[in-house]
C-alpha cells in the first residue's frame, strides 16, 4: 500500500486528485479514466471499501484519509487498473447480448413502430456502463468465478423486454436458469446499493427469478403441459 | 444522430436534400459536397438499421405537447399516423427537427448496440492496445506496430487493409469536452508516415456549454429544449446578438458570442476563470429528470449543482476536430494504399470548417457503414507480400524510442510539463478567436515546446503498462499536430465556420475554397502545407448561412458559382434581422 499527501482544492473529484498525484508525485501510477464524466465505466475502484466511479466521487464527501483499492473479481493490471473489458466481453457472449431476430434488415422499409414508453423502459436498463461495481459488490461473484452477476441479469431483462428480440422463455432459461445464473443469486442486493447509474437491479433480479422459476416448472413438466 | 426521417411534426417535410443543405451551410461551404450528399442520403437508412439492431430510439407520441424556444413556450401537435415512429429533437443550425435520440444517452446506446453486433459476429476486439506506428514502404500500408497497454509489450499487426478510427484531438487543448484518450493518435500516426496528410487541422470546434471546472459537456439538447444563456447580471444576451436563432444558432456562433460577452466583462468570476450561466430551471423538474437526465446527473454529481433550482456554470471548451486523416469519399487515406480512416479521426470531409450538432454520431455510424463496405470491396481479391525486414525496421524504431525515453538519453524534460505547456498555448492563442499576432506567438512557442518534447526522459522506470511511457511515446506527435493546427490557422487568412480570424473577418471564397493538407517531413520543425479544392461538385454554390455575422469575398470561379446564385459581396448587418424561410435556415 502506497500513501500520498495531497492538498484538497475546491470541487475536487478523485479524477482531479489522481491525475495530480500522477503528474506531481508518482508518474507511473496506474488508473483508468476515459470519459471522466460517468458514462464510460472505466474508473470504477474501491473507495473506502465501496465500489464506485472515481470520476464522480467528490473528495469533500470523503474523510481526510481516502483508501483506494482496485476492484476485486476482475483481473488486476496494476495499481488501480483492472481488466473489466475481458470480463464484460465474456458476459456479453454468454448472455448473447444482441437482438435475436430472423427478420432481415430492409434498407428501403420504414422502421417498425414502437411505443415511446416501452422505448424509454428499455433505455432505462440499457444505461448500464459496464463499470463492474455491481460485480465487485456481489458476495456470490466474489466467491464463484463463473457467477454471471447483476450486469448480466440486467442485460437479459433488457432483451426480454424488447419485442424485437424473438427469443423464447426456453431460450432465455437455457442461458440464465441455472446456478451460475439467476438461481445462484443470494439476494444480498449489494449490486443495487452500489450501481452508480442507479439502475433498478433488484426489480430485474426479482422479475427474472419469477419468470425463470415458472420456466423451470414448465421445463420439468414439459412433456405433460401443452406448449 | 441527425437523419431526415421527418416523423416528428416539427420535422415535417424533411428529406435528405434539406439535411444536405443544412450540412453544407453548417460547414460554411467548406465541406466536400459529394460526401455530404452521400452522407445525408444514407443517414435515414443507418438510423433504421440501428433500430433494427436494438436502439431504443425515442418515438412519436401523438397529441399536443409543449416545447421551449429561447425561453418561450410553444405548442406542437404530433400526428396520430406517425405514432411510434422514430422521433427527433431540435439541435442548432438545422431547418427541421432532425436529431434522433434515446433520452440523452444516444452516443451510449449507439456504442453498446454496435458492440452487440461485434459480439454477435464474433469479431475479436483487442482491448487496451494502442497503434504507435503504421508499417509502410512509402507506397502501401502493411499494418501497424502496436503496444499492449496491459503488458507494455510491442506487437505487430500485419494487414492488407488498415483503418484508423481514433477520434479527435481535443486533448491538445487544456479545456476540452473530449474523453481523456482523444489525443489525436490517428492523426499522429498519419503525420509519422511523412506521406499521409492531415486535412484541415485548423478546423477545431468549440462547444458553448462545457461545465466549469471540468469541461464536461452538457448537451446542446438543453438549449434545443429551451435552455437559455445568462450573464453576470442574470440577463440573456443571445437574443440581442442573434434575434432569430437566439440560443439555437450554430454552435460556433454561440461559442463566439459567449466569448465575446465574457470579454465585454459580462462573465461571472470564479476561481477557474470567468464563465456564464446556462438556465434550464423553467423546463421543470419532470422534463429535466427524464429528457435531460444526464445533464441533471452531471450537475449534481460533478458540480454539486441542482439544475432544477440552480443555474449551471458553463463556458466554451474545445469540442470537435473537423480535421483528421485525409481520405477520399471511400474512406481511403491519401498517400498510402491499403490505409483507410473513418469517423472524427478522419477528414472525409462532410463537416468542412464546422460540424452541426447531431452530425458527428451520424457520421460515425454512416461512415462506418459506407467505408466498412469499401474496405470489404478492397479486400476482395487483394493480395499483399509482407517484407519481414520492413516490419523489423519499424519495430526496432519503436524499441529505440522506448529505450531512449527510459534511459533519458535525450534529456530529462518532464513529459507532463511539456504536455501542459502545449495545452496552455493552444487554449490561449489558438482558441475561438484567432489573429496573426496570437497565432505567430503560438507557432513560435510550440516550436520551442517541440524541442523540449524531443528531450523528454522518464522519471519512472517501469517498462510495462506505464502511463508516463505511453505519453512519452506520444508527446512529440502531439506537439507536431498542435503545430499543424496553429500553423494552418495562421495561413488561413479568412473566417469560415469555426475558424474565426479577428484580422480577416470575411469569408474569402475567392482564395480559400480549399482544404489544408498538412504533412510532416522528419527533421523539420514545421509542417508542410499543401492545399486542394474543398469540393469538386458545387450542388449548392457558396452563399449566406443565414446565421452568424459574415462578409463574403465571392468566388470568381465559374465551376464553383455555376449558373446558380453566386455569393455576392454583401455585408450583412451586425445583427441579422431577416426572418428565415423554413427552406433556407
Amino acid at each position: 500500500m502506497e500513501s500520498f499527501d495531497l492538498e484538497e482544492t475546491e470541487a475536487m473529484t478523485l479524477y482531479i486528485a489522481l491525475n495530480r498525484l500522477r503528474e506531481e508525485q508518482d508518474p507511473s501510477l496506474q488508473f483508468d479514466f476515459m470519459c471522466r464524466a460517468g458514462i464510460c465505466g472505466s474508473c470504477a475502484m474501491m473507495i473506502n471499501g465501496r465500489p464506485d466511479l472515481a470520476c464522480h466521487t467528490k473528495t469533500k464527501n470523503l474523510p481526510d484519509e481516502i483508501n483506494l483499492m482496485p476492484l476485486p473479481v476482475f483481473k488486476l493490471i496494476g495499481d488501480l487498473s483492472v481488466d473489466s473489458g475481458t470480463w464484460f466481453r465474456a458476459m456479453n457472449e454468454k448472455v448473447q447480448s444482441w437482438v435475436h431476430t430472423d427478420k432481415p434488415f430492409d434498407p428501403n422499409a420504414e422502421e417498425e413502430p414502437m411505443d415511446n414508453q416501452l422505448a424509454e423502459e428499455i433505455y432505462e436498463l440499457e444505461r448500464c456502463v459496464e463499470c463492474g461495481c455491481c460485480v465487485a459488490a456481489c458476495g456470490k461473484a466474489n466467491m464463484r468465478e463463473d457467477f454471471m452477476g447483476a450486469a448480466a441479469f440486467n442485460r437479459i431483462a433488457r432483451f426480454m423486454m424488447d419485442p424485437r428480440d424473438e427469443r423464447t422463455g426456453t431460450e432465455y432459461f437455457e442461458v440464465v436458469g441455472n446456478e451460475e445464473g439467476i438461481f445462484g443469486c443470494l439476494g444480498l442486493l449489494g449490486c443495487e446499493d452500489v450501481c452508480p447509474k442507479e439502475i433498478p437491479l433488484q426489480d430485474q433480479l426479482g422479475m427474472l427469478r419469477r419468470k425463470m422459476g415458472w420456466q423451470s416448472i414448465r421445463h420439468l413438466f414439459s412433456r405433460l403441459l401443452p406448449d | 444522430m441527425q437523419a431526415a426521417l421527418g416523423n416528428a411534426c416539427m420535422g415535417e417535410g424533411d428529406c435528405p436534400d434539406v439535411h444536405f443543405a443544412d450540412t453544407v451551410k453548417g460547414s460554411d461551404w467548406g465541406c466536400d459536397q459529394e460526401v455530404a450528399r452521400l452522407f445525408a442520403e444514407t443517414a435515414p437508412i443507418a438510423v433504421r438499421e440501428m433500430a433494427h439492431w436494438g436502439i431504443p430510439w425515442n418515438r412519436v407520441v401523438p397529441g399536443t405537447g409543449t416545447f421551449y424556444k429561447g425561453g418561450k413556450e410553444y405548442q406542437k401537435i404530433e400526428k396520430k399516423e406517425k405514432e411510434g415512429f422514430i422521433t427527433a429533437r431540435d439541435f442548432g443550425g438545422t431547418a427541421k427537427w432532425r436529431t434522433c435520440y434515446t433520452s440523452d444517452g444516444t452516443g451510449h446506446t449507439l456504442l453498446f448496440t454496435m458492440d452487440n453486433q461485434v459480439v454477435k459476429l464474433g469479431v475479436k476486439v483487442h482491448d487496451r492496445v494502442e497503434a504507435v506506428a503504421l508499417i509502410h514502404d512509402g507506397q502501401r500500408c502493411f499494418g501497424a506496430v502496436a503496444r499492449c497497454l496491459k503488458t507494455g509489450k510491442l506487437r505487430v499487426y500485419l494487414a492488407k487493409a488498415t483503418l484508423v478510427a481514433t477520434g479527435g484531438y481535443g486533448r491538445l487543448y487544456r479545456e476540452t469536452t473530449n474523453a481523456v484518450i482523444c489525443d489525436g493518435s490517428g492523426a499522429i500516426l498519419a503525420l509519422k508516415t511523412g506521406i499521409v496528410p492531415v486535412g484541415n487541422p485548423e478546423a477545431v470546434q468549440f462547444h458553448p456549454t462545457g461545465i466549469v471546472p471540468t469541461s464536461i459537456l452538457v448537451t446542446e439538447g438543453c438549449r434545443g429544449d429551451g435552455g437559455t444563456l445568462k450573464d453576470v447580471d442574470g440577463k440573456r444576451f443571445m437574443d440581442t446578438y442573434e434575434p432569430e436563432k437566439q440560443e439555437l444558432a450554430s454552435r460556433d456562433v454561440v461559442s463566439r458570442w459567449m466569448t465575446h460577452h465574457i470579454r465585454e466583462g459580462k462573465g461571472v468570476k470564479s476561481p477557474y476563470g470567468d464563465h456564464l450561466w446556462l438556465d434550464i430551471r423553467h423546463l421543470g423538474e419532470r422534463h429535466i429528470k427524464t429528457k435531460l437526465r444526464e445533464v441533471d446527473e452531471i450537475c449534481r454529481e460533478f458540480l454539486g449543482v441542482d439544475p432544477v433550482t440552480q443555474m449551471i456554470p458553463v463556458r466554451p471548451a474545445q469540442h470537435y476536430s473537423m480535421g483528421g486523416v485525409r481520405t477520399n469519399r471511400d474512406g481511403a487515406a491519401y498517400g498510402l494504399d491499403g490505409l483507410f480512416s473513418a469517423g472524427e479521426g478522419a477528414c472525409w470531409d462532410m463537416h468542412g470548417l464546422n460540424r452541426l450538432g447531431g452530425n458527428s454520431l451520424a457520421e460515425t455510424i454512416v461512415a462506418g457503414r459506407i467505408v466498412g463496405e469499401k474496405v470489404a470491396d478492397y479486400l476482395d481479391g487483394c493480395e499483399v507480400t509482407f517484407k519481414t525486414e520492413l516490419v523489423r525496421d519499424f519495430v526496432r524504431q519503436e524499441e529505440e524510442i522506448i529505450s531512449r525515453l527510459m534511459a533519458g538519453k535525450d534529456g530529462r524534460e518532464n513529459v507532463y510539463d511539456v504536455r501542459n505547456a502545449m495545452q496552455d498555448v493552444m487554449m490561449d492563442y489558438v482558441g475561438i478567436f484567432r489573429n496573426a499576432t496570437d497565432l505567430r506567438h503560438a507557432v513560435v512557442q510550440l516550436q520551442e515546446i517541440h524541442e523540449r518534447a524531443k528531450k523528454v526522459g522518464l522519471r519512472s522506470s517501469s517498462p510495462g503498462a506505464n502511463p508516463e511511457l505511453a505519453l512519452g511515446m506520444r508527446i512529440k506527435g502531439m506537439v507536431r499536430l498542435a503545430l499543424c493546427v496553429a500553423y494552418a490557422a495562421e495561413q488561413r487568412t479568412e473566417s469560415r465556420g469555426a475558424h474565426a480570424r479577428e484580422d480577416y473577418p470575411e469569408r474569402n471564397d475567392r482564395d480559400w475554397l480549399k482544404r489544408t493538407l498538412a504533412t510532416w517531413k522528419e527533421g523539420d520543425d514545421l509542417p508542410t502545407l499543401n492545399f486542394e479544392p474543398n469540393s469538386q461538385v458545387w450542388e449548392i454554390p457558396p452563399g449566406q448561412r443565414g446565421y452568424g455575422v459574415s462578409k463574403i469575398i465571392p468566388s470568381e470561379d465559374p465551376s464553383v458559382v455555376g449558373n446558380g446564385e453566386a455569393s455576392k459581396a454583401q455585408e450583412v448587418p451586425e445583427v441579422c434581422k431577416t426572418p428565415e424561410t423554413p427552406e433556407t435556415n
